[in-house]
């Protein structure tokens, strides 16, 4: 386990240091930040002032060498924009992405494995409709509409949640429900597909001829296998959800990674935009690594 | 009548089908005792799974409906009984065993607890339970047995995980064990030592052993009684010898006369020219050796077997001279040209002359071709035969070649019964013309009554074509009737070869020894014999 482990540490080092350095040179070429950052009437002089702080007037090489430099002492630079070292920016943002990601994925799970047994075990009964329709308003309908539409409803028409912002648990209700939709409607599938196929396996065959109880059958035999291609999904559906939910964070003026990461683009704060990418990545790598592990678990075949 | 320890009455179960319903057994009635055997014996299709199914509450109902009739043990009649009352008989009173024990166990958990599941859900003590586990290994001959018990089955070889299921079935003491096709997947040797575990059991426990299979041999072998099934009626009913000797119904004698292994053997080496001359072909994958050293020589006009058990290095032998897999060292000259060593455009040359069949005829051919597509494929591959008439009249005369009508050209596979796939893998193969024909397995998979007409046909077309067999085979029967070679593999090497009669007559080599003698007779006088002879070592 420990050299599995070993092994996928550094191989996504070295994918995040080609990450790194491809996302420092694509930023770059975005332009350069000093003319966002100041006024259009403002002189030559203070532009190479602004220049000359930043570091902005160096050759692209020798930017790069610098940041690597600070990089390996623990140092990801001052975003320009708030002037605060971008590591706290960006962990901020992730104080706010990570519960919501961590809440919403909980219910995700726990959902889809209940509705989507559910529905295995009646097909065509009210759990497998409802998981069919779910699904395919997660497929269909793009979320930044169902966020709208959910504003309306529930915030303006009939006035019981706020619209946007954080601070009361009310406030979660929207994003999380709207995050929910697309992977419940995913996973539930996958639930429900290898539920089939494992209740209708030959141990579960053996298992009934041995005279265990149906329960057991169902959450013992059956869904212990069942997960094994269920967890790649809800690995794929957490990573992105790492990611932050760009439209839905904006959507819902949810100050998270996600909305983070676009404004600093937009803003040119290239060392925000940098650190968030690597929280993101090492973030991602760790919810891989939970899913082989949790996988290996679940699976003898994969530890021998 | 109410003395049996089970009887079935008057059964008739239907499946209800999207191509309407099929009534899998009709009117079906059997019963077996206390330390009594009963087989049910038939082939695929016959119904002969489906009334144990019943007896166990396994059948899915829908698609299955119970028509009519009563199962009738300890009294009662199972069929009128609750679900519940049902699962507390099932593995307590009555238990069963199937055939593929790799599937039929549960991957994701260890063998003990799997075994130790069937006491706690009647009611053990886990530690009660573990202590008995332990005992059943034991008995049934696993080794190592603390260890064992926290092993998952995919750790255990075939036959080891047909005794560990034997050991679960057990566990409780029941009164009636079912086993479905138990040493099917087997195999011989293992499945010789199987069976007389599943005797001895027997013996000790005094209960009573339903067997469904397919095997003439295994009936001979163990059955104290035989019924047998065709399309869901049971057409005869009797002792194994009874209805070996005396059969009366005609499906009965068909499936008698198609045994393979009865009829004379075929002597002597043809005198013509060799064809394949294989000489020191070795093989590995990583440290482990798949083929050692093989060589032999294969003449126009000749059938060699190939017989060994699962792992011996059959397949990759013959896989390594098609150069499907690169050999590591040696040489495979066809007419005195090494297929090792030919540049790829004289090797796609010398392949037309040689073609595969292989095991599972539902797998090897496309299933979105049609028949016509299938066999002239070939064709396209080697550039031949651009004219389309003249493909059409030769695809209709190959049709009728194997036994299939021109009509089937435009058929697909799925519309065919697996005998008659196995002959349009063999129409596929014809189309090129071939020297040789690879058969892997070809008739394995196969009822013993399609199996033999497959044989006849292959019989033919070598008279008739003067084509050479490579036959890769573990039915010992099989290879009597069709070889004039037989070569035996064990562990990637050759250790026996030479004519057939010579093989099956005057074996040399004590695995070729051991090989015949656990192989099964059909006839039980025979099979009686050899047991004898293999409880008293000479």
């Amino acid at each position: 386990m420990t050299k599995l482990i070993g092994q996928r540490a550094i191989a996504s080092l070295l994918s995040l240091l080609a990450l790194l350095v491809l996302v420092f040179f694509l930023s770059r070429l975005t332009g350069d930040p000093t003319s966002l950052f100041l006024p259009i009437d403002a002189s030559q002089e203070m532009r190479d002032q602004f220049r000359a702080l930043h570091g902005l007037d160096d050759p692209l090489l020798v930017q790069f060498g610098r940041y690597v430099w600070d990089l390996i002492h623990f140092d990801l630079g001052d975003s320009i924009r708030k002037a605060r070292p971008a590591i706290d920016v960006v962990l901020e943002a992730y104080a706010w992405t990570l519960p919501l990601a961590l809440v919403t994925m909980s219910l995700v799970v726990a959902a889809a494995i209940v509705i989507g047994s559910l529905a295995a075990f009646h097909v065509g009964g009210f759990f497998d409709r409802f998981a069919s329709v779910v699904s395919l308003i997660g497929a269909s309908a793009p979320d930044f509409w169902i966020a709208i539409v959910a504003i309306v409803i529930f915030s303006i028409n009939l006035g019981w949640l706020p619209t946007s912002g954080v601070g009361t648990p009310w406030h979660w209700i929207l994003p999380v429900a709207v995050l929910f939709i697309r992977p419940f409607g995913l996973i539930v599938q996958v639930v429900r597909g290898s539920m089939l196929a494992a209740l209708s396996s030959l141990y579960v065959k053996t298992a009934r001829a041995k005279g265990v109880k149906e329960g057991k059958i169902i959450f013992i035999h059956a869904l212990r296998n069942a997960m094994l291609p269920v967890i790649t999904v809800i690995g794929d559906q957490a990573a992105a959800m790492l990611n932050g939910a760009v439209v839905v964070e904006t959507i819902f003026g949810f100050p998270g990674i996600g909305k983070l990461m676009i404004d600093s683009i937009l803003q040119r704060d290239f060392n925000v935009v940098l650190a968030a990418i690597m929280v993101t990545a090492i973030a991602i790598f760790l919810m891989n690594l939970l899913i082989d592990i949790a996988y290996s678990l679940l699976d003898p075949r994969i530890r021998h | 009548m109410a003395d049996y320890l089970l009887s079935v009455r008057n059964l008739s179960v239907r499946f209800h089908t999207a191509r309407g319903a099929v009534d899998a057994v009709r009117s079906v009635s059997w019963h077996v005792d206390r330390g009594e055997t009963l087989a049910i014996l038939g082939e695929s299709g016959s119904g002969k799974s489906v009334s144990a199914s019943a007896i166990m509450n396994l059948l899915d109902i829908p698609p299955a409906e119970i028509v009519s009739g009563e199962i009738l043990f300890g009294g009662q009649d199972l069929l009128k009984l609750s679900r519940e009352e049902r699962r507390r008989i099932n593995g307590k009173r009555i238990a069963m065993i199937f055939q593929d024990p790799l599937g039929h166990l549960n991957p994701v958990y260890p063998v003990g607890w799997q075994i130790a599941e069937i006491m706690t859900a009647h009611g053990s003590k886990p530690e009660d339970a573990r202590r008995r586990c332990l005992e059943l290994l034991t008995r049934v001959g696993i080794p190592d047995v603390d260890n064992a018990l926290r092993k998952y089955p995919h750790q255990f070889s075939g036959g080891q995980r047909q005794r560990l299921m034997i050991a679960m079935a057990l566990a409780l003491k029941p009164d009636l064990l079912i086993a479905d096709e138990p040493t099917t997947a087997l195999d011989v040797t293992i499945q010789a030592e199987v069976l007389s575990l599943l005797r001895e059991l027997q013996a000790e426990t005094g209960m009573g052993l339903v067997l469904i299979t397919h095997d003439l041999g295994v009936v001979a072998d163990i059955a104290d009684r035989v019924v047998v099934m065709n399309h869901g009626e049971i057409v005869e009913e009797g002792s194994p010898r009874d209805i070996y000797h005396n059969p009366k119904h005609a499906y009965t004698k068909k499936l008698i006369a198609a045994a393979p292994g009865k009829g004379e053997i075929p002597a002597g080496e043809p005198e013509a020219d060799v064809l394949l001359d294989v000489r020191s072909l070795s093989k590995g994958y990583g440290d482990f050796t798949a083929l050692k050293e093989a060589s032999f020589t294969l003449r126009r006009g000749q059938t060699i077997a190939i017989v060994g058990e699962s792992g011996s290095g059959k397949s990759t032998l013959a896989r390594s001279i098609l150069r499907l897999e690169p050999a590591d060292s040696g040489e495979a000259r066809w007419k005195g040209r090494d297929l090792l060593k030919m540049p790829p455009r004289e090797l796609l040359a010398a392949r037309r002359q040689m073609h595969m069949i292989f095991q599972d005829p539902t797998q090897s051919l496309n299933p979105r071709m049609s028949v016509y597509q299938i066999i002239s494929e070939g064709w396209d591959i080697h550039g031949l035969m651009p004219d389309r008439a003249a493909r059409r009249d030769r695809v209709t005369e190959l049709l009728v070649q194997v036994g299939l009508s021109p009509e089937h050209a435009l058929r697909y596979p799925h519309q065919f019964s697996g005998g008659q796939r196995q002959r349009i893998a063999i129409a596929r193969a014809l189309a090129l013309e071939p020297e040789l024909i690879i058969c892997d397995e070809a008739v394995s998979a196969l009822d013993v009554s399609i199996q033999a007409q497959v044989i006849t046909l292959l019989g033919r077309l070598r008279e008739e074509l003067g084509i050479s067999f490579l036959f890769i085979a573990h039915d010992l029967g099989v290879v009597r009737d069709f070889a004039d070679t037989v070569i035996v593999m064990k562990a990637g090497e050759i250790v026996e070869q030479g004519p057939t009669l010579q093989i099956f007559d005057e074996p040399r080599h004590p695995y070729t020894q051991r090989l015949l003698a656990a192989a099964l007779d059909p006839d039980p006088d025979v099979q009686e014999g050899r047991r004898q002879a293999a409880a008293t070592p000479s």
